[in-house]
């Protein structure tokens, strides 16, 4: 290959990221449900014809991205690659195909060039609404948990199925967005595919399969160059989640090889009986994400750098559920996945890794009105009828030489939207929503903070919390003599506890607080620099007493460092 | 006084100076003073009227922009700012919208708000989203305050309430009382960006409030050191989104100036684009770190209402603080001269955006630079007249150049030198590209129809090639390219922008309060424009921001200037859903449409087109040497033809591959390519048979 060749092969990759960012972008102008154009929740990639993902969208969320890529192969069985036709579109949110529950839509769109069929492109978007109980944790299979479209065609030579949208416009509360979502997720990858076309003419490709297969072959060297430089073993880890019925554990054997990393999950908890169960493609998303982003995070994903990461996970554990169990919160899960991985990793690299973090997103889908509280009547006022969600989170896990950050997504990719934002779209108030003072695990850095939120409807009339929360019973843990984040609470105001999990009434003249959970911290924390400490409790997040207790640092509550004696205590 | 006008824009390591007068235009560049940046201002602008046998009292107008109140914040080096906030959000700038800006960086950094957190106080009060109150404000508890500000030498407070841009009497009242016992600036969020989404308008009232003693001191000083010369007319200031504004409003809402050097070289562009008749411009600057790409329609540039300053994480969205202001919308990425490439864990080579700088600068500047950069790929690839470059006053040296190149870059790859400075170009080219190409989609328009205007140090040189990565078939290299933001802000009107919130859906738009709006926001915007227009004629443009209900963004909708009635509704539907099928290609059926806010906009019409100049004599140019250079396309040498752009009558042809050469920069005519001067004496380059 000459040098003129390989410098124009770089080019050409660099082009198809683009041209898939491109494709993200426009998901996100044109989408109608919050999830997706103020949350992010979505990815897009293009795949070759065997189903192998070439490149991905940098903006997006683990959960999907890497789920999503093994969805493309089983679009190909059922409507192989010959069959297809400029201007089709199919669709399915089937979790065991796609990306692990019903509210995610998964559309694959072929792309052609002078005729020919040349590349795929896909797509997945949470959307807001799928009928069913509507999103949460209460339902008992899948069936009960939203309309389930198995893999169609939505489009047909650029012609609407008709029938197709009778039924999706007839089984969702909102149709008009869900209708709306779907038009931008194929209008997003007909838009991908006409830059792909625009591109191999620029470049006078005839197909894209020597650029994949340089595309594979560089990523896979360096994903495997990257495993080479780590100490090779089996390395043991667990984590608990609070479950539904019962705290569940889940188990971790990662084994560092050669070139390649190896996760067995036996010993993990059974099935629940509630949505919280994990399909596998998202239990290998989360997992695969975990590694990668200690391992190799500036490789960029592509059917080849992930492939090196490989996962047994036995049949009928909460993170392998078959279908139909119910699966629609399995991020509750899924979403720990990262934390077992850096406690696997922490033992072969332990500067790379965090500490655990809140990680399970804290978001609180919020009904309110006739389907809540009946008719009014009387005396009694019942709001408009409503249905929102926002993504909220706490701390993550501290880093080796960096603090965690104060409420901030992790694993997860999302953005969570302005207040005023999200109480002009229902009739709710949120009366607080601030950093959770004493909530971050202390250590040499220390985690982030969490966030209390408390939230009302408007009047303070009756509403209802579809609760998918965790680390309420189970704290994110430290790492290294690092102590652990405070577990989260759900409670009404007065004080009575809620349940951590399920659909549940804040009655009229009440409000739902949530203390959301630290991050763990990492190191000692008596190793503190007592100035950092200091600026804690000027800035109300440390008390006094945690200071001095954590950290054997003597600070005033103005942040005053008493020197002399923080010296004497730590000595 | 004569007709003479004078524009100072002040950049981080230049202060530029453009002066029109009767006897044509004559530019200057001086270093800047940080410490006292008017010094730097007078000495330029001494030395250009010196230079036009003219004083300050002879100058009709002064035009400024400045990156001074960019700077403070970028360098942290504000007043001491506090914010005053809703009880139970105290902590809206810290938590940001609670996401990362990189999905894979875990020792990711996020920007620190202007204000700590000791510094954020709140009080009891609460409205709802539309501006009832659900909990009256607690007066005592802002009287509390007075002693805690004073006691931490607080020299500026930031007021922003939830909902208060529906309802600002919570915010004007904590103003009334703090400004009665403080004597320090008090911004209000619902004066600066009365816009929905709390985190944007606190940033920016916040980033207002802690640029405005610095700039509200500079400002004063510049003027009084002006006035001690003799100048006697009205002094102006750049806003970022494109328009003049006055020195007393300038003090009070500092923020608007933060792109103001940019901005002037978007209007630079624009009315290069005027000039010409180009009805679509894409408008390319690149200087030594960074390049700035900017959409121009019918000679307007392309506005927005946010943008991100000081971003921290390698110019990536997400990490810098977002403020909510009319600006000319741009994307800035890190791809300057200077731009340092390497080659990453994938055999990659990547360019930028870690930039060499001006010192050590490129290894060819022989300052003992080891980095690679882009302007050594260029000299590597023969593209620059060692002894030529920066009009000679800076030899150029391959050898350290091809010495870093193939440290950094080719050793790894195996190519050598010449080849690697190759993959570089191709690569900064692409980069470029791919983010002028996701801009318009982002922006849901074309570029294969418009002409790439180019200018900076580095445009000329890398335009005929990212022109045809993005299907553009003519390049135009205007003259004065070196102080282009200058002399654009000669060029720009008078103007105002007010923006205001209220939500309605179209089906049951109240137009009565809209009209009732659209006016208190045009005669705003008309007192504004009106003590700096001196009586000259102006134009209002409305805009609506409307969306289908649910959906994410709002798609900007012009509304006649004057009272809306009944029977004018359906055309204001129709032109959305004609600007939503033009950016997303179809309509979305049975979807009502919601409006979320208006934008007004008055400002001093723009001067009349001149006549269309009659083409020149064509004649044929004649080449003072040759040079070999490497095709970044094939990959060979050859030898190129170099003419010197001073040479260059109007009328004169060439075919590439060819240079022209001069002082500031150098125009690449590829292979494939032909250039003309045209009756202006800019540089037309064509593509192929166009």
């Amino acid at each position: 290959m000459s040098a003129l060749a390989e410098i124009q092969r770089q080019v050409m990759w660099n082009r198809l990221v683009a041209v898939v960012e491109e494709q993200a972008q426009i998901m996100i102008r044109t989408a109608f449900s919050t999830t997706v154009r103020e949350a992010g929740d979505l990815s897009a990639g293009v795949f070759d014809l065997q189903g192998r993902m070439l490149a991905q969208a940098v903006t997006g969320t683990p959960g999907h991205v890497n789920s999503m890529m093994e969805s493309v192969g089983h679009f190909l069985q059922k409507f192989p690659a010959a069959t297809m036709q400029p201007g089709d579109h199919y669709i399915t949110n089937d979790p065991w195909l796609a990306t692990g529950h019903l509210h995610d839509l998964t559309v694959v769109t072929p792309a052609f060039r002078d005729g020919r069929l040349v590349a795929l492109f896909a797509n997945t978007a949470h959307i807001i609404d799928i009928g069913g109980l509507g999103f949460g944790p209460e339902a008992r299979s899948v069936f009960e948990e939203g309309l389930y479209i198995p893999i169609v065609k939505c489009f047909e030579r650029g012609q609407p199925n008709a029938t197709f949208f009778d039924f999706i416009r007839a089984g969702s509360r909102l149709p008009v967005e869900l209708e709306g979502d779907i038009y931008s997720l194929c209008a997003c990858n007909e838009a991908g595919a006409a830059r792909l076309a625009e591109m191999m003419a620029e470049f006078a490709l005839e197909t894209l399969d020597p650029l994949a297969d340089f595309i594979f072959t560089s990523s896979l060297r360096a994903t495997e160059a990257e495993i080479a430089k780590l100490p090779r073993g089996t390395f043991h880890a667990e984590i608990f989640s609070d479950g539904y019925e019962t705290p569940v554990r889940l188990a971790a054997a990662l084994s560092v090889g050669e070139a390649t990393i190896e996760v067995d999950f036996t010993g993990t908890s059974g099935l629940s009986g509630r949505g919280i169960n994990v399909p596998a493609p998202y239990c290998r998303a989360y997992a695969a994400f975990g590694i990668k982003v200690v391992v190799a995070p500036e490789i960029p994903n592509n059917w080849a750098s992930l492939m090196p990461f490989r996962f047994a996970i036995p049949e009928g554990c909460i993170l392998n559920a078959p279908r139909p169990w119910p699966v629609a919160v399995r991020h509750v899960i899924g979403q720990l996945l990262p934390d077992l991985m850096m406690g696997c990793l922490h033992q072969a690299v332990p500067a790379r890794v965090t500490a655990e973090g809140s990680s399970a997103l804290w978001n609180p889908p919020l009904r309110g009105g006739g389907s809540v509280s009946g008719q009014g009547g009387g005396n009694r006022r019942v709001p408009a009828d409503f249905e929102v969600i926002t993504f909220n989170s706490g701390g993550t896990g501290a880093r080796a030489t960096l603090d965690g950050l104060d409420g901030t997504a992790f694993p997860s990719g999302v953005r969570t939207m302005p207040v005023e934002a999200t109480e002009n779209a229902a009739p709710v108030v949120f009366w607080r929503k601030e950093l959770r003072p004493d909530s971050a695990g202390a250590g040499r850095t220390r985690g982030g903070a969490g966030q209390i939120m408390e939230v009302a409807a408007k009047d303070d009339l009756e509403f209802a919390v579809n609760a998918i929360f965790d680390r309420i019973a189970n704290a994110p843990r430290g790492r290294a003599g690092g102590a652990d984040g405070a577990t989260g609470a759900v409670a009404l105001k007065s004080g009575e506890r809620l349940r951590t999990k399920g659909f549940q009434i804040i009655p009229e003249g009440e409000r739902l607080m949530l203390l959301l959970p630290g991050g763990g911290g990492m190191g000692d924390p008596a190793e503190r620099d007592p100035a950092l400490v200091a600026r804690d409790v000027r800035d109300g997040l440390l008390s006094v007493a945690a200071a001095r207790a954590a950290y054997k640092v003597v600070v005033a509550e103005d942040g005053t460092l008493d020197q002399r004696a923080t010296a004497a205590l730590r000595s | 006084m004569t007709s003479a006008r004078l524009a100072v824009d002040i950049g981080g390591t230049f202060t530029d100076v453009a002066l029109e007068y009767a006897g044509g235009r004559l530019t200057g560049k001086v270093l800047t003073t940080p410490e006292a940046p008017e010094r730097g201002v007078i000495e330029g602008v001494r030395g250009v009227l010196d230079a036009a046998g003219l004083h300050l009292s002879d100058l009709a107008l002064l035009v400024h922009g400045t990156t001074l109140a960019t700077n403070a914040i970028i360098e942290r080096k504000g007043a001491r700012t506090a914010l005053i906030t809703t009880e139970g959000f105290r902590d809206v700038l810290a938590m940001r919208n609670e996401s990362r800006y990189d999905q894979y960086d875990l020792n990711l950094v996020l920007p620190e708000p202007l204000v700590p957190r000791h510094l954020r106080l709140t009080v009891p009060e609460r409205l709802d989203n539309e501006g009832r109150v659900l909990r009256p404000l607690d007066e005592a508890a802002v009287r509390a305050l007075v002693p805690v500000l004073q006691r931490e030498h607080v020299e500026s407070v930031a007021v922003g309430f939830l909902h208060a841009f529906v309802n600002p009497a919570h915010e004007q009242r904590t103003r009334e009382i703090l400004a009665a016992a403080l004597g320090v600036p008090i911004t209000l969020a619902s004066d600066v960006s009365p816009e929905m989404r709390e985190w944007e308008r606190f940033s920016t009232a916040v980033a207002n409030a802690y640029v405005q003693p610095l700039m509200a001191r500079y400002l004063t000083r510049l003027e009084a050191a002006l006035r001690t010369e003799g100048f006697a007319g009205p002094l102006f200031l750049m806003l970022s989104g494109g328009g003049l504004t006055t020195l007393d409003m300038a003090c009070r809402f500092p923020v608007r100036l933060v792109e103001s050097g940019p901005a002037g070289g978007a209007i630079f562009s624009a009315h290069i684009a005027r000039e010409c008749g180009l009805d679509r411009v894409l408008s390319f600057d690149m200087g030594g770190t960074t390049a700035k790409i900017c959409l121009i329609d019918d000679h307007q540039p392309q506005t927005a209402r946010s943008f991100e300053v000081a971003r921290i994480g390698r110019f990536k969205k997400g990490s810098g603080l977002p403020l909510r202001i009319p600006v000319i919308e741009m994307v800035e990425i890190g791809a300057g001269g200077g731009s340092i490439a390497h080659v990453d864990a994938l055999g990659r080579i990547m360019v930028g955006p870690e930039s060499a700088g001006a010192d050590p600068g490129p290894a060819c500047y022989g300052r003992q630079g080891m980095q690679p950069t882009v302007t050594d790929a260029n000299l590597l690839l023969g593209r620059y007249d060692a002894a030529r470059f920066a009009g000679g006053r800076l030899q150029l040296d391959a050898a350290p150049a091809a010495a870093a190149m193939d440290a950094q870059v080719g050793g790894a790859l195996g190519l050598a030198p010449s080849m690697a400075a190759l993959g570089v170009i191709e690569m900064v080219d692409e980069t470029m590209s791919n983010a002028a190409r996701v801009h318009a989609i982002e922006s849901g328009k074309s570029l294969g129809e418009r002409t790439l205007v180019a200018f900076g140090g580095g445009g000329p040189v890398h335009a005929y090639r990212i022109a045809e990565k993005l299907g553009v078939d003519r390049v135009l290299v205007p003259g004065g390219a070196g102080v282009g933001s200058a002399i654009g802000f000669l060029r720009a009107p008078v103007a105002y922008e007010v923006v205001r919130s209220l939500y309605q859906r179209f089906s049951t738009l109240d137009i009565a309060a809209v009209n009732r709006l659209l006016a208190q926001m045009a005669a705003e915007a008309a007192d504004v424009v009106a003590r700096g227009s001196f009586g000259a004629p102006t134009r209002e443009s409305r805009l609506a921001y409307m969306r289908y209900v649910g959906q994410g963004h709002e798609i900007p909708v012009k509304l006649p200037s004057h009272h809306l009635t009944d029977a004018g509704i359906p055309a204001i539907r129709a032109a959305y859903d004609e600007a939503y099928t033009r950016f997303y290609n179809r309509p979305v059926p049975g979807s009502d449409v919601e409006i979320l806010s208006y934008a007004v906009t008055i400002a001093t019409a723009p001067e009349a087109a001149p006549a269309a100049l009659p083409p020149p004599a064509p004649s044929v140019a004649r080449p003072a040497r040759v040079q070999a250079v490497r095709d970044s396309v094939r990959g060979e040498v050859a030898d190129w033809q170099v003419f010197e752009r001073a040479a260059l009558a109007s009328g004169a042809a060439l075919r590439g591959p060819a240079i022209i050469a001069e002082d500031e920069t150098s125009t690449l005519v590829g292979p494939g390519w032909r250039a003309e001067i045209d009756a202006h004496g800019y540089i037309v380059l064509i593509r192929g048979d166009a």
